[in-house]
C-alpha cells in the first residue's frame, strides 16, 4: 500500500443515513474473483437509470459532485454485510475519503485496511458538512484533522495502528506475519493445555 | 477486581500479543470458515506472496451463495446463474485442492449454509474464535464462541497467520426478562431487540444475550437471536453455553468424543459471565411484550409488531425507505399484500424453522399469485425434513421445495424477486435490492412468512396455529 499523508478535495455529500454495502455494490456483482474494476458497479442501482443512463437524482452523478474524492455521507455509513467489494468499488470509483458522525464496523476497517479513509467525525461537524457540500478540505492524516477553508480545523482521531500503517504504506500481513515466533508458541501451548 | 464477561473469558484465552496503545492485539483463531464469494481474492494473495496456509486443518469451507437451488440439468449440469457464478465455485474447489482445505462441495452429504453447517459438524464449539468472510458469523455465538465478521483482506491474514490485529470491542449485555408468549418466535424477538436498539446500536460492542427468555430457547433459535446481531451493528452476539448447547452438540462428528467430551464439557460450564462482571452497556427487553414482529422499511431497524402503526418518517431517509416500501404511517403492516415468500437463510433455515413454516401450512393452499420458495440450509436439513415429509407439506401447498443454498437472501443464484414485488421473508436483510433490483422486503419469522402466503397478506401466524389446536 502507497503511504497517505493527506487528501485535498472538495466534498460530494451523500446525506442518505445507513447506506449499506448492499447499495455501495449490489450482490449480484459479487461473482467477481478478482478486486479490479468494480468502480463502474459502485453504487449501481442508484446511479443508473433502468436503462442504463446515468440517473440525474444519484448526488454524485451531479456536476458539481464531479472530481470529489471525499464524501460526507449520513450516518451509519457502510452497514450490513461485511464485502470488502464495498471499499475496493469506491477506490476504483475515485472515493478516497469517507466522512461520517459514525461508520459500521467492519466496513471502517476494511476500508482503512484499502487506504480509503473512513474517519468519523463529530455529530456538530458532520451536521454542518451535511449541509455544505463542495467545500474545499484538506484532511492531513499525520496531523488528524480537516482543514477547512476559513482556516478552522477538524480533528478526528483514528486508531493510531491504522493511522501508522496510512501514513507509513505499512503492510499488516508483513506485520502479523513479524509475530510467527509468538503464534507458533501460543500453538504449542494449547496444545500443552 | 471484578468478575469477567463471557466474551472477556474468550478473547483473554486467545490473546497472542496483547494490544498495547499502539497496536492492536494478535488474537488467535480457532475455526476459520470459507466460502466461495469472500475468498478467491484472498487465495491469490497468498499465492502471489508464495505463503501457504498456516493451518488448513483449523478451515472449514463450503459452497452456498453463488450455487443454483434447482436441482441439475438433465445432462447433469448445474443451473448457474451466469457464467461468473459457476467460475467462482469452480475456483473455491481448485483453491481448496490446491491449499488442502476441506470443502463440503456438490459431493458433499453435508454442503450447505456456511453458518448451518458449522454447527451441525460440531465444528463451532464453546469459547472458540471462529471467523467467515461473511458478517453473519455472528450466528455461532449462540454456542458460546465469539464468532465474527471479516473482511476479505484480513481472510488473508487467517490463512497465512491464523490470527487477526483486533482491538478489544465494548460489551453490551441484553437481558431479556420473562417469556416469549405462545406463538411468538426467536426471530420475533430479535426482530423486536433491533427495533429497540437500533440499527446501529451495537456498533462497537459484543452482545451478550442473557435472562430467562434467551435460556429457555433452543440452540436453533438461539443461532436466529445470534444471526442477526450484526443487524443492530455489532460484530458478535454471545449466548452463555449450558446443558442446552451440550446436549446439542454430543456426538456431532467434530467435538470431542468420549472422556474428551467430559474434559470439555467440564471447561465449557466455566464459560459464563461472573455475577459481579461489568458491562459498558446493558439493556432490558421484555420478553411478555413481545409480538409477531416484522420490518416496514429498508433497514432491520425499522422493525415493528405487525399490528402496531407504520410511524411516521422523521428524516429524509425514513421518507424514502416507505416511499421505496410503499409503506404507509399510521397504518399496520398486516394485510399488506404479498408477491413473494420466502423461507431460508442462515437466519431461519434449520429443521426446526421448517417445521414452524410447515406447522402453519398443514393441508393449507398458498394463496392465488403467490410464489413461495422453501430453501433448507443444508444437506443435513434437507434429509432431516424429506424424512419427516416437510417437502411433501410444502409442495402439496404449492410452494417450490429447492437445494441448500443461500438462495434468495442474498439473490445473488438467480433465486430473485422482480422489482417492486413484495417479498415476506425469512432472511435477516430488508436493504434496497437485497432480494432483486427494486425488490421490497419485509422480515418476519417461518410462521409469519408461512401464514402471509397462505392469506395472500401479511399475517398473523397465530391465527392459523389456534385452529390447528383446536
Ligand atoms: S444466507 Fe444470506 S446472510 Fe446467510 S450467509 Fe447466505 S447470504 Fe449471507
Amino acid at each position: 500500500m502507497k503511504p497517505i499523508t493527506r487528501i485535498h478535495s472538495r466534498t460530494a455529500v451523500l446525506a442518505d443515513e445507513n447506506i449499506d454495502t448492499d447499495r455501495i455494490i449490489p450482490a449480484r456483482f459479487l461473482t467477481t474473483t478478482t478486486r479490479e474494476g468494480l468502480g463502474k458497479l459502485c453504487f449501481h442501482d442508484w446511479r443508473y437509470q433502468a436503462d442504463g443512463s446515468d440517473n440525474p437524482a444519484f448526488p454524485l452523478n451531479q456536476p458539481q459532485a464531479q472530481g470529489c474524492s471525499i464524501v460526507v455521507a449520513g450516518r451509519n455509513f457502510g452497514c450490513g454485510s461485511s464485502r470488502e467489494h464495498a471499499p475496493w468499488a469506491l477506490l476504483d470509483y475515485g472515493v478516497r475519503a469517507v466522512l461520517c458522525s459514525e461508520i459500521a464496523d467492519i466496513f471502517r476497517g476494511n476500508a482503512l485496511k484499502n487506504g480509503l479513509l473512513a474517519i468519523v467525525i463529530d455529530e456538530l461537524e458532520h451536521r454542518w458538512l451535511l449541509k455544505h457540500p463542495g467545500i474545499e478540505l484538506v484532511i492531513d492524516v499525520r496531523g488528524q484533522f480537516i482543514a477547512l477553508p476559513d482556516g478552522g480545523r477538524i480533528p478526528f482521531r483514528l486508531e493510531p495502528f491504522a493511522r501508522h500503517c496510512l501514513l507509513n504504506g505499512v503492510d499488516q500481513l508483513g506485520y502479523l506475519l513479524q509475530h510467527t515466533d509468538a503464534i507458533t508458541h501460543y500453538e504449542q501451548q494449547e496444545k500443552a493445555a | 477486581m471484578s468478575g469477567k464477561t463471557l466474551f472477556e473469558k474468550v478473547w483473554n484465552a486467545h490473546v497472542v500479543v496483547p494490544e498495547t496503545t499502539d497496536t492492536p492485539a494478535v488474537l488467535y483463531v480457532d475455526l476459520h470458515l470459507v466460502h466461495e464469494v469472500t475468498s478467491p481474492q484472498a487465495f491469490s494473495e497468498l499465492r502471489e506472496r508464495g505463503l501457504p496456509l498456516r493451518r488448513p486443518d483449523r478451515m472449514l469451507a463450503t459452497l452456498d451463495h453463488s450455487t443454483p437451488t434447482l436441482p441439475t440439468n438433465a445432462d447433469g449440469s448445474r443451473p448457474y446463474a451466469n457464467a461468473e457464478a459457476q467460475a467462482q465455485v469452480t475456483q473455491l474447489e481448485t483453491n481448496c485442492r490446491e491449499f488442502g482445505v476441506e470443502l463440503h462441495g456438490w459431493d458433499s452429504a453435508d454442503r450447505g449454509i456456511v453458518h448451518v453447517i458449522g454447527p451441525e459438524l460440531g465444528a463451532t464449539q464453546p469459547g472458540m474464535t471462529i471467523v467467515c468472510g461473511d458478517s453473519h458469523t455472528s450466528t455461532h455465538g449462540a454456542f458460546g464462541a465469539l464468532a465474527f465478521g471479516i473482511g476479505t483482506t484480513e481472510v488473508g491474514h487467517v490463512m497465512a497467520t491464523q490470527c487477526l490485529l483486533q482491538r478489544k470491542p465494548k460489551t453490551m449485555a441484553i437481558h431479556v426478562d420473562g417469556q416469549l408468549p405462545p406463538g411468538i418466535g426467536a426471530k420475533d424477538l430479535i426482530l423486536h431487540i433491533i427495533g429497540t436498539i437500533g440499527v446501529d446500536g451495537g456498533t462497537g460492542y459484543v452482545l451478550e444475550y442473557r435472562g430467562a427468555a434467551i435460556e429457555a430457547l433452543s440452540m436453533d433459535e438461539r443461532m436466529t437471536v445470534c444471526n442477526m446481531s450484526i443487524e443492530a451493528g455489532a460484530r458478535a452476539g454471545l449466548i452463555a453455553p449450558d446443558e442446552t448447547t451440550f446436549a446439542w452438540l454430543k456426538g456431532r462428528p467434530r467435538v470431542p468424543q468420549g472422556a474428551a467430551w467430559d474434559a470439555a464439557v467440564k471447561r465449557w460450564r466455566a464459560l459464563r459471565s461472573d455475577d459481579d462482571a461489568t458491562y459498558d452497556h446493558q439493556v432490558r427487553i421484555d420478553a411478555t411484550a413481545v409480538k409477531p414482529t416484522v420490518t416496514y422499511g429498508t433497514h432491520p431497524g425499522m422493525a415493528i409488531a405487525m399490528d402496531a402503526p407504520v410511524p411516521a418518517a422523521t428524516n429524509a431517509q425514513e421518507r424514502r425507505a416507505l416511499e421505496y416500501m410503499k409503506s404507509e404511517a399510521g397504518k399496520p403492516m398486516q394485510g399488506t399484500p404479498v408477491d413473494v415468500v420466502f423461507v431460508g437463510s442462515c437466519t431461519n433455515s434449520r429443521l426446526s424453522d421448517l417445521r414452524e413454516a410447515a406447522n402453519v401450512l398443514r393441508g393449507r393452499r398458498v394463496a392465488d399469485g403467490v410464489r413461495m420458495l422453501v430453501v433448507p440450509g443444508s444437506e443435513a436439513v434437507r434429509r432431516d425434513a424429506e424424512r419427516e415429509g416437510l417437502h411433501q407439506i410444502f409442495t402439496a401447498a404449492g410452494a417450490e421445495w429447492r437445494v441448500p443454498g443461500c438462495s434468495m437472501c442474498i439473490a445473488m443464484n438467480g433465486d430473485l424477486a422482480q422489482p417492486g414485488q413484495l417479498v415476506v421473508s425469512t432472511s435477516n436483510r430488508n436493504f434496497e435490492g437485497r432480494q432483486g433490483k427494486g425488490a421490497r422486503t419485509v422480515l418476519a419469522s417461518p410462521a409469519t412468512a408461512a401464514a402471509s402466503a397462505l392469506a395472500g397478506r401479511i399475517a398473523d401466524p397465530r391465527e392459523y396455529l389456534v385452529e390447528v389446536a383446536a
